[in-house]
C-alpha cells in the first residue's frame, strides 16, 4: 500500500518557450525504506495498520471548507479578523484547530499587497487547515520560482496584478505555517456566511490567486 | 531566552559554510534584511534532523528583504519583498 498521496487536482500550467520541469519520482531506496519502516512499527506494535489507515483517512477528508470559515469569519467579524491576524493559534483553536508543535502565521491581503506562500525546502503547508497540498506546490519549478519571478508564476495562474501592488512572497521554511487572508471582494457586504465561503478557493489562501469574482459565483 | 534583535533591525545573514541539514537557504545568504518580527525559540532543527534533542533552544526571527536585493536581476518593481524565517545564529546586524 502506497502512501504518497498525490493528488493532481489543477491543470498542468505552462508558459510559452519555457519547458515544465517533472520532478524526479521518490527513489526506490526511499519507498522501501518507508515500506520497511512503516512494517517493523507494525510488526513491533507501536503502530497498528489501523492507525495508520485512519491518519491517513483524517488528512484526506481536510479540504478547503475549513480554511474558507475562518477567512468568512474574519470578513464578517472584525475581532476575530485582529485576533486572527495578531494571535493566530488561539484564533483557530475556536476551530478545533492546534497546530503545534508548528505555529501559525496569517498574512492579510490589502489594495497595497498580494502574499504569496511557498516552501523552497520541501512542502511545509498549513495541513490541519487546508488539507493535503497539491501536487503542483511541492514540485521544484514552484519552489525554485515563486521566490525567484513570483509575477510570472502568478500570470500562470492567471493572477495578474498591477505594477503598484507589492508581491510579497513567504518562504516557509521553519517553524510557521502560514495561511493567506485575501481581501473580501466588493459588493458582498449583505452576503450570507455560506455565500461568501464559496468565494474562498485553496489557491487564493496559499496566494497564487485572488477569491473568485462575486458576478462568477452562483448567488 | 533574550531576543538580540528586534523588529526593524537591519541584520546581514551569515555566509557559513555549514554541512548538513540546515534552513538558510543560499538565496539569502550574504543578503541583508529588516526584522520583521521575533517569532520565538524553537529546537535547532540542525540538530533535531539527525535525532538529536535539538537544545539549546535557538531564537527564530522573520526578516523582510527586497526583491531586487537577493536577485540582481529581479524582473518586478523595486518594492516586492521576500519575507523568510532565519535563525539568529545565522544573522549579524547590519
Amino acid at each position: 500500500m502506497s502512501n504518497h498521496h498525490d493528488h493532481d487536482h489543477g491543470p498542468t500550467h505552462t508558459h510559452d518557450g519555457k519547458p515544465i520541469q517533472e520532478d524526479e519520482l521518490p527513489s526506490i531506496e526511499a519507498q522501501i525504506l518507508e515500506t520497511s519502516v512503516r512494517e517493523l512499527l507494525i510488526e513491533k506494535g507501536v503502530v497498528s495498520g489501523e492507525d495508520i489507515r485512519r491518519a491517513i483517512e483524517a488528512m484526506d477528508s481536510r479540504g478547503e471548507s475549513l480554511g474558507a470559515k475562518i477567512v468568512v469569519r474574519a470578513w464578517m467579524d472584525p475581532e476575530f479578523k485582529e485576533r486572527l491576524l495578531n494571535s493566530s493559534d488561539d484564533a483557530i483553536r475556536e476551530f478545533g484547530i492546534n497546530m503545534s508543535p508548528m505555529e501559525l502565521c496569517v498574512v492579510e491581503n490589502t489594495d497595497e499587497v498580494h502574499n504569496m506562500v511557498v516552501c523552497t525546502l520541501c512542502s511545509c503547508y498549513p495541513r490541519p487547515i487546508l488539507g493535503i497540498p497539491p501536487a503542483w506546490y511541492k514540485r521544484r519549478d514552484y519552489r525554485a520560482r515563486a521566490v525567484r519571478e513570483p509575477r510570472a508564476v502568478l500570470q500562470e495562474f492567471g493572477t495578474k496584478l498591477p505594477d503598484g501592488k507589492q508581491v510579497r512572497v513567504h518562504d516557509s521554511n521553519a517553524d510557521l505555517r502560514y495561511l493567506v487572508l485575501p481581501k473580501r471582494p466588493a459588493g458582498t457586504e449583505d452576503w450570507t456566511a455560506d455565500q461568501l465561503e464559496a468565494l474562498v478557493t485553496r489557491d487564493s489562501m496559499i496566494g497564487v490567486s485572488d477569491v473568485r469574482r462575486p458576478e462568477e459565483a452562483a448567488a | 531566552m533574550e531576543n538580540k534583535y528586534n523588529p526593524g533591525d537591519k541584520v546581514r545573514i551569515l555566509q557559513r559554510n555549514q554541512p548538513g541539514h540546515v534552513r538558510t537557504p543560499i538565496y539569502v545568504r550574504g543578503k541583508t534584511g529588516v526584522i520583521e518580527r521575533v517569532v520565538g525559540s524553537f529546537p535547532n532543527p540542525e540538530l533535531l534532523a539527525y535525532g538529536n534533542p535539538g537544545l539549546p533552544y535557538k531564537m527564530l526571527y522573520r526578516v523582510n528583504f527586497r526583491q531586487s536585493e537577493l536577485w540582481p536581476d529581479y524582473g518586478g518593481p523595486s518594492s516586492d519583498t521576500l519575507e523568510i524565517e532565519i535563525y539568529e545564529h545565522w544573522m549579524a546586524p547590519a
